[in-house]
């Protein structure tokens, strides 16, 4: 019972709070992707995937109390963040272990800005195509966001990393 | 070859159909679309899933929608498009294939079965599409690259995105088909918009289809149509009892078959699906018929979950639902969970509660974190302006999510059950039944 938002909940513990709507949904497609069990369904929407699904679940991880959002001003945006509370903790008291890697994935995201996430998540989605048709997909998809080629080598280099943290 | 691309019927051939009245085919790349065998799967799922068990009038299938949806992009094209000059004619034949194919991909009884089976319809389409199949034949014949055309606007990466838009939007040719459609199917007063309008005051533009100042009481209709629909249709929670016993079913089927349990009748096409060793041809290879046949079979085997449920769902006996707050009741769940197991039901699929949620319409500004391309309104000046800050109706229910959530059980089996009816009669009081 409500084990997928167990999921989530241990999700942003172990990340010690998540700032950005933006950079949650990114980094959950992208432990979805490294083959953690995730079940939120994702289209290619504006700033790439994006889960109706886990919008839905975190909201009502917030009313359940669960979940902490704060909205903070930003001038020309507001900005989200989420952290989990004390009711959070004993729901996923008793919730399945999470594999060990997913943590250090987790910290790895964690560290990148939105913007990267945006470019790692949007290549994942195009990962059945060879490299080049990859690329070619995220200018195409992100043409105002004029992503570097050094970026897309470090994007690359970061989805790498990430398998390779797993193979462990 | 560039000869297929323009080759015209010799006779204009038309479908009669009770939404547009008639659906109007010259090209003859259309025609042999739809003459394909992946097409005319569609006649075999039906375009509301479980639906039909609520509004019994609701019988029609995705070929049907399908149609409807290739005819409202051809109506766009060739009478609000052509001729202006943000509209490139050269994309008329990819944007009405991509509408015709935009639902090719959907397995029977979709959202349970990809629910189950961890599968995305979006991504089956553009295998049909790119595979060894009929549709790729047909549009390998306009050229070679073709069938990846098609995919990438299905798949919105299309670099011209007003042709993306009109498949793929706030107000797009498959919302304005399926509301009327469902409606009309339905038998529901719902879902009725002045599409005519709609299509009249339509203007391309660079990145989207954009609707002119003086149609934004048409689209607050079609939205304001939207948000009925799916509160009185989509999410009834009546046809989501149904579903949830079909994804029951299909879990059981699931765990059956990996313990090793020996089917009467062997689930011989969806073994690919339970070891995820599936291919294009398995997928294609199912449709509805097939489903309901091992449904009605599996009523009569030997396992008592897996008989019950499909007894259930083949004779309309659904579950009881209640509504169900998870913020306030999720105790609750978890004592419910603990006493239907003493009194032997397993809640793993006898309790189960199904969330619904919609956004009617939602907005994007630059800087925001939200994620859907807004309707924009062409004023008199030649400026965009975002919908909902010209409409008050649009703005009060802008961007507010709704959201309903149900407790679905057995109450016949509770009510009916002859042992340990003292529990039985706990669980019920507390579900207040």
């Amino acid at each position: 019972m409500l084990q997928e938002h167990a999921k989530l909940v241990q999700f942003i513990s172990l990340a010690d709070g998540v700032t950005g709507r933006k950079k949650l949904q990114k980094m959950i497609y992208i432990a979805k992707k490294m083959d953690f069990p995730f079940q939120e369904k994702y289209e290619l929407h504006i700033y790439g995937p994006y889960s109706e699904e886990l919008t839905l679940r975190i909201e009502e991880l917030c009313e359940m109390g669960f979940l902490a959002e704060n909205c903070e001003d930003k001038g020309s945006y507001v900005q989200y963040s989420y952290g989990v509370t004390g009711e959070g903790r004993d729901f996923i008291g008793d919730a399945d272990e999470v594999p060990d890697t997913l943590g250090e994935c987790i910290g790895r995201m964690k560290e990148k800005s939105s913007r990267f996430l945006e470019l790692v998540s949007t290549l994942l989605y195009f990962d059945y195509l060879p490299r080049e048709e990859q690329i070619a997909k995220v200018h195409i998809v992100k043409n105002k966001l004029n992503y570097t080629d050094e970026e897309m080598d470090q994007a690359f280099a970061f989805i790498g990393e990430l398998s390779a943290c797993i193979r462990q | 070859m560039m000869d297929y691309a323009t080759q015209k019927l010799s006779e204009e051939k038309v479908f009669k159909d009770p939404v547009h009245r008639y659906i109007h085919v010259r090209d003859q790349v259309i025609w042999d679309l739809i003459a394909t065998r992946e097409f005319q799967r569609l006649r075999r799922i039906h375009q509301l899933g479980t639906t039909y068990l609520v509004f019994h009038g609701a019988e029609h299938s995705r070929f049907n929608h399908s149609l409807g949806v290739y005819e409202i992009v051809r109506r766009i094209i060739d009478d609000s498009f052509s001729g202006r000059p943000q509209w490139n004619d050269s994309e008329r034949l990819v944007t009405l294939c991509a509408a015709l194919l935009h639902d090719l991909g959907h397995g029977p009884f979709s959202h349970a079965f990809e629910k189950v089976f961890d599968l995305d319809h979006e991504l089956f389409t553009q295998k049909i599409l790119l595979g060894d199949t009929g549709v790729n034949s047909v549009l390998r014949r306009v050229s070679e690259d073709f069938p990846r055309k098609v995919a990438d606007v299905i798949g919105k990466t299309y670099p011209d995105k007003l042709v993306v838009s009109l498949i793929s939007s706030q107000i797009d040719a498959d919302r304005m088909d399926y509301l009327q459609r469902d409606a009309y199917f339905t038998g529901v007063s719902y879902g009725h918009f002045d599409m005519e309008r709609i299509l009249r005051v339509m203007r391309p533009s660079e990145e989207q289809a954009v609707i002119k100042q003086s149609g934004m009481h048409a689209v607050e209709d079609y939205i304001m149509s939207r948000y009925q629909m799916y509160w009185q249709v989509y999410f009834h929670p009546v046809s989501r009892s149904a579903e949830v016993i079909l994804v029951k079913i299909l879990q059981r089927a699931k765990v059956l078959s990996e313990e090793g349990y020996t089917f009467k009748q062997e689930p011989v096409h969806f073994k690919s699906f339970f070891d995820k060793t599936y291919d294009l041809a398995d997928y294609i290879a199912l449709d509805e018929y097939i489903l309901m046949t091992y449904f009605e079979t599996w009523i009569r085997e030997d396992d008592e979950i897996l008989s019950d449920l499909c007894d259930r769902f083949v004779n309309r006996r659904l579950f009881q639902y209640i509504d169900f707050n998870p913020a306030k009741e999720y105790r609750k769940l978890g004592e419910l969970d603990a006493l239907f197991r003493k009194a032997g039901i397993d809640p793993d699929y006898y309790l189960v509660v199904d969330s619904s949620s919609d956004l009617p319409y939602d907005f994007y500004r630059p800087g925001e974190e939200e994620e859907r391309l807004p309707i924009h309104l062409l004023m008199r000046d030649g400026e965009l302006r975002e919908l909902s800050r010209e409409s008050d109706i649009v703005d009060a229910i802008s961007g507010k999510r709704r959201t309903d959530h149900k407790l679905y059980f057995p109450e016949d089996m509770l009510r009916e059950g002859k042992k340990k009816k003292v529990l039985r009669q706990q669980i019920l009081s507390i579900l207040n039944t």
